[in-house]
């Protein structure tokens, strides 16, 4: 169980996340000081380490919009956030499963800052206010790099296949 | 049963005689391109290799595309590394298509990829960037993709688990009212849409507006599709195409183009006559926000920027010059060009709309992205507005959380400039 630490409306865009002026930081290791780097004081928060890995942002719509810059999604993983929408942007999705950052599809989802979620295969439960909601499933096609654990050693074994060489089966 | 433009590119590409929205192929890609953020793909793409044994090399440094544009020259010491870095990968791997920081052939990614006929129709192209849908302007299936996807198509010369979209056909009529055009039509169209009422499919353009629309006009319309959400904007090879390709970018070689066959399935058509279109402007701070020009007049405007892939051209240019021509930008307003490539500044050069810009009281910056997105140039104070030709108007977008960002075509840019407030251009 996790609490709710940012609601959000729609619209999210990629600035918000990750402000287009700290773009040339780009390294995963690197790009976690900056996230929400205009919301000064929830930026503060989390470089304080005042928020604990497995904490919930609750967003309306179209989650991550805008540039495809990957830095909005390494910068949330960083701090072990999970995201749960009630739609997510194409690229941002993408890139989440790709990189392995938590996100949750969840269009009916009623939740509010401090309220405890529990995640079940199909639900979200709000454990505060009782009530259960269905969970989107996220694109089929792309369950083969979640289940390599990443877009990066799925390719990688891929790419050895590719090659003849011995190592596990290609996905997908 | 048909197949819509992106079916038929991507059954191509995937070897495929058939598909239909919703199977999940793994298109050969035809152009890969990226910019600053190439700095990043090159760590993913040498951690992909990592423990392999083999030697990280890109899978066909033709189909490679690299073009430095958002941070131009280099605002930092950090940036300049990260271009550094990324030059001795070009090297390394041989990459031709490599547009580095030059007056000549240097410019936005979106602008040089046309230019250069790289980009032909029935391509499948992905760039590290989401406006890469402007590519869709030439017929291509284009779309982006972030940093590790990019590292994963250098390895394998594929998109690997792309499910194909479902196609909303808009079919665009009529002739456009004077000083009202492509710029008016796409942010009419997202204001329709929302910014997510296209997300995960694509937009086809049809109709006589489109037909007789130039290739300039065509790409504003595909690189904004994705304002709209939209994976893609696609509007089908034509004589336009043809002729762009042949009398601008050059290409010698048979430009064959890709229609939807009659019986095609979309998911939904959206029909609009421009003969009745006005002027419109995205207000802060969402692109979906869109205001007819006269709900809006009047409003107090602190910087007009005219550039970027979505309006930076030679007639989007001309359009804000014939109108600042013998004027003065207002006191109080600051006005910045930014042309969208090397080529189109000196044809700027030539034409005398530099002259007139820079009469006019408006500075002209070196082509690239500039303000667009808020890195290095043309910052806003707190509590300033501006009005802009570019695609985005998110809050903070051009820098500062605290400013406001309204989006419109180059003549309603110029007019404002000369007014210091939003204005009517027809005025
Ligand atoms: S001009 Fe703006 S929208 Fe276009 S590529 Fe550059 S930053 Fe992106």
């Amino acid at each position: 169980m996790d609490t709710v630490i940012l609601k959000l409306g729609n619209d999210i865009s990629t600035d918000d996340l990750y402000p287009g002026r700290y773009m040339a930081t780009v390294l995963p290791a690197e790009t976690p000081q900056f996230a929400f780097a205009d919301r000064t004081e929830f930026n503060a928060r989390l470089r304080a380490g005042a928020i604990p890995a497995g904490s919930i942002i609750v967003a309306g719509e179209n989650f991550g919009c805008g540039s495809s810059r990957e830095q909005a999604c390494s910068t949330l993983k960083g701090h072990g956030l999970v995201v749960v929408a009630k739609s997510i942007a194409r690229i941002f999705l993408q890139n989440s499963i790709n990189l392995g950052l938590k996100v949750v599809l969840c269009p009916g989802l009623v939740a509010d800052e401090g309220d405890e979620l529990e995640f079940t295969p199909d639900h979200v439960l709000n454990r505060t206010s009782g009530h259960a909601y269905a969970q989107v499933k996220l694109p089929a096609a792309r369950q083969g790099i979640l289940d390599a654990g990443g877009l990066i050693p799925y390719t990688r074994k891929r790419l050895m296949a590719a090659h003849g060489m011995p190592g596990p089966a290609p996905v997908g | 049963m048909g197949m819509t433009v992106a079916e038929k590119i991507l059954a191509r590409a995937a070897g495929l005689a058939f598909v239909r929205a919703g199977e999940v192929v793994e298109p050969r890609v035809d152009l890969a391109m990226s910019h600053e953020n190439a700095a990043l793909v090159i760590n993913q793409f040498h951690e992909v290799f990592e423990g392999t044994g083999l030697e990280p090399k890109v899978w066909d440094p033709s189909r490679v595309a690299i073009i430095f544009d958002h941070r131009v020259p280099a605002e930092s010491p950090k940036t300049a590394t990260n271009q550094k870095r990324i030059r001795e990968f070009v090297a390394a791997n041989g990459i031709a298509k490599f547009h580095d920081i030059r007056g000549d052939v240097g410019g936005i990614c979106h602008q040089i990829l046309p230019e250069y006929g790289y980009v032909r129709p029935g391509m499948v192209v992905v760039g590290t960037d989401s406006h890469t849908t402007s590519h869709g302007a030439l017929g291509a299936f284009a779309f982006g993709i972030g940093a590790t996807e990019m590292a994963s198509v250098w390895a394998l010369g594929r998109a690997v688990n792309v499910e194909v979209p479902e196609t909303i056909k808009v079919v665009v009529e009529g002739d456009f009212p004077p000083m009202v055009g492509p710029k008016d039509l796409i942010l009419r169209l997202i204001g329709l849409l929302s910014a997510q009422g296209a997300n995960f499919k694509v937009l086809e353009f049809h109709g006589e507006a489109i037909a007789g629309m130039s290739t300039s006009g065509r790409i504003a319309l595909c690189n904004m599709s994705v304002e709209a959400g939209a994976t893609a904007g696609i509007v089908p090879g034509d004589l336009e195409t043809v002729r762009y390709l042949r009398d601008e970018a050059g290409v010698l070689e048979p430009i064959p183009c890709v229609q939807p066959d009659a019986d095609a399935t979309y998911v939904r058509t959206v029909e609009i006559d421009v003969s009745t279109l006005e002027p419109q402007v995205a207000c802060p701070h969402t692109v979906d926000n869109v205001k007819m020009l006269s709900e809006v007049v009047g409003t107090k405007i602190h910087q007009v920027v005219i550039g970027s892939c979505t309006n930076g051209r030679l007639d989007d240019l001309a359009a804000a010059a014939d109108i600042v021509r013998g004027k003065k930008v207002a006191p109080g307003t600051r006005m910045l060009v930014f042309p969208a490539s090397g080529r189109v500044f000196a044809q700027a050069l030539d034409k005398g709309y530099v002259h007139d810009f820079m009469r006019a009281g408006a500075v002209v910056m070196n082509s690239g992205c500039g303000p667009c997105l808020g890195v290095h140039e043309g910052a806003l104070g707190d509590g300033e507005a501006a009005l802009s030709t570019t695609n985005r108007n998110f809050k903070g977008r051009m820098g500062n959380p605290k400013s406001e960002v309204y989006l419109c075509s180059p003549a309603v840019a110029a007019a404002s400039a000369l007014a210091g407030a939003i204005a009517d251009p027809r005025a």
